[in-house]
């Protein structure tokens, strides 16, 4: 063996040996939950008993899933948050994006204040706008009435027909900004130059959004899409803090949770997590094979 | 290109229109947070307090158990950003700088971990966490978190690690000095930034989290801060403490900002390094 591939062992040997720290964790907090979580999903067990009583039930959970109306319920209403929170979130943080990409006094104020409602805890925005959408002490009410565009005030949260929508509010309200900030770096690095010349070629402004910057901005803009996307189909802490497990506004990741713990299905709650699991897989798919990581 | 005055004008005000969007929700928990409860239940809603004071903030810390919970999301979000940094950053130096077969097989392991949805283990995590006999500890959650911030900081710090000339480590192996004090010597003290916006992004992630909060924790042994915000009852059901709500939010949010507004080139940078160079 010759002196350098005897090197190049060693040092494939150093590699792993840096590496298995790292793979033992992920092995045992993410590979050993996921096995678990779908082996119970062939189970009926109860979350309450341990050590646990597990009794094989095949694929009845899977079947009791495809029949269950609140599964499909749960899955509407997340496909529906998940449509409409992205589209409104990608054009208003385009945008924003592009207004605070000109140049103007007070432009690094801005980018801060973008940086506020990502940084708030969600938990916690869920609970400020709770708050705010108050039926009766609420500011949404109070705002909406001054500038008459409401005679009376709304229950924002406890209409059906309002909760959705109200909760899609917030999250456009604490994710547009980010949106915003990988639009905005995808923005800067496109080179002044090109818009230089085509002012002097006499394009107009609107041109040059069409034929310059939309097509370059393409690739931040389609990762920033499926990055959403897939945060956005897991969707849980604004809405179990905004409305519990209401049918109304359930998502899928709520509606697991609700089998798992409160109702105390493991095996059934199981089925619906790999559910939502095989429906972000797909995604995810997509988002692998359209980064195509640079390694070297 | 000169623009009219007009044109500037309604610039500035779409500019303050947006920066009062962002910011009125915060606002509006800081003046609420400081309203006696008359003038919080008070119709027409007052936009300025009349009166402030600072008795909700005393009192989610003598009615609420507000301040153990607060000492559980620091312990629990400090471990978990120090257990992750430590084992992440090896696993990155072997990302960043070693050939290898496998190794891409590995990085688009690590990275698809990341984009897991948490509620897909929950069920498996919560079987593990209750035979180790973790359930309701701080160790529970550390545990549980790793399943996020160690991707993120492994993907994170190897995008770093890439940045950083090699020929500072070529000079200490011709030295001889074994790969990990390469690593420890050389390249760590190089890579202090990128600790810095990986440690802080876990931290952010570790401090935020309520999924795994909410199941695996039954009481304010080890209730983080988001359950307990959650979770916060007043004297009756109905009737929730709404200003001292508001008043644990200012907190735990007002930290946040603050790192934010130190660090916030770093964390632009370490968010977009994956999403957008990719």
């Amino acid at each position: 063996m010759s002196k350098h591939s005897r090197l190049a062992v060693r040092r494939t040997r150093t590699a792993w040996l840096f590496l298995l720290p790292s793979l033992l964790v992920l092995l045992l907090v993410a590979a050993y939950p996921l096995w678990r979580t779908f082996q119970l999903s062939f189970y009926q067990v109860s979350i309450l008993q341990f050590p646990l009583k597990p009794e094989w039930v095949g694929l009845d959970n899977y079947r009791y899933l495809l029949a269950d109306p609140y599964w499909w319920i749960s899955l509407k209403n997340t496909a529906v948050f998940t449509v409409i929170s992205v589209i409104l979130e990608t054009l208003l943080g385009l945008g924003i994006a592009l207004v605070v990409n000109a140049n103007f006094a007070g432009r690094g104020l801005m980018r801060t204040a973008m940086l506020v409602p990502w940084a708030i805890p969600t938990v916690v925005s869920a609970q400020m706008w709770r708050w705010m959408y108050n039926d009766v002490y609420g500011v949404v009410n109070d705002l909406l009435m001054r500038a008459h565009l409401i005679s009376q005030p709304l229950a924002w949260l406890a209409d059906p027909h309002l909760a959705l929508p109200s909760i899609i509010a917030v999250d456009v309200w604490k994710t547009t900004p980010f949106m915003a900030l990988l639009l905005l770096a995808g923005l800067q690095s496109i080179p002044d130059e090109l818009y230089e010349a085509s002012t002097v070629d006499g394009a107009s402004g609107w041109q040059q959004f069409w034929h310059i910057t939309l097509p370059l901005l393409k690739p931040a803009l389609l990762v920033a899409l499926i990055f959403r996307t897939l945060d956005a189909l897991r969707v849980f802490d604004v809405i179990y803090v905004m409305t519990g497990t209401n049918p109304t506004t359930m998502s899928m990741s709520v509606y697991a949770r609700q089998q798992l713990v409160d109702f105390g299905a493991l095996g059934y709650g199981s089925s619906v997590s790999m559910g939502i699991f095989l429906i972000i897989a797909l995604f995810a798919a997509a988002y692998l094979v359209s980064l195509r990581v640079e390694l070297d | 290109m000169r623009r009219p005055w007009w044109f500037k004008l309604l610039f500035y005000l779409l500019l303050a229109l947006i920066l009062v969007y962002l910011i009125f929700p915060f606002y509006w928990a800081v003046v609420s947070s400081l309203k006696s409860p008359q003038e919080l239940f008070e119709t027409p809603v007052r936009y300025w307090p009349e009166h402030p004071r600072w008795q909700n903030y005393v009192d989610v810390f003598t009615q609420q158990p507000f301040g153990r919970n607060l000492l559980n999301s620091t312990i629990v979000a400090g471990l978990t950003t120090l257990l992750s940094l430590i084992i992440g950053s090896t696993a990155a130096y072997a990302l960043g700088r070693f050939r290898f077969a496998g190794k891409h097989t590995i990085f688009y392991a690590i990275l698809s971990v990341s984009m897991f949805p948490q509620i897909s283990v929950l069920g498996g995590m919560f079987v593990l966490i209750r035979s180790l006999g973790l359930y309701n500890t701080w160790w529970a959650l550390v545990l549980a978190y790793m399943i996020f911030t160690l991707p993120f900081t492994i993907w994170v710090l190897t995008s770093f690690i890439r940045e950083i000339p090699r020929e500072l480590e070529e000079a200490a192996y011709v030295d001889g000095a074994s790969p990990a004090q390469v690593l420890r010597i050389v390249l760590l003290p190089l890579m202090a930034p990128g600790l810095v916006t990986a440690g802080l992004l876990a931290f952010i992630q570790a401090w935020n989290e309520f999924l795994f909060a909410l199941t695996f924790t039954i009481d304010n042994q080890a209730r983080t801060v988001p359950v307990a915000i959650a979770l916060f009852s007043g004297a009756s059901q109905y009737e929730l403490p709404w200003a001292q709500i508001m008043a644990a939010s200012v907190i735990v949010t007002v930290p946040l900002i603050v790192l934010v507004l130190i660090f916030q080139q770093r964390l632009v940078s370490g968010l977009t390094a994956g999403a957008v160079k990719g």
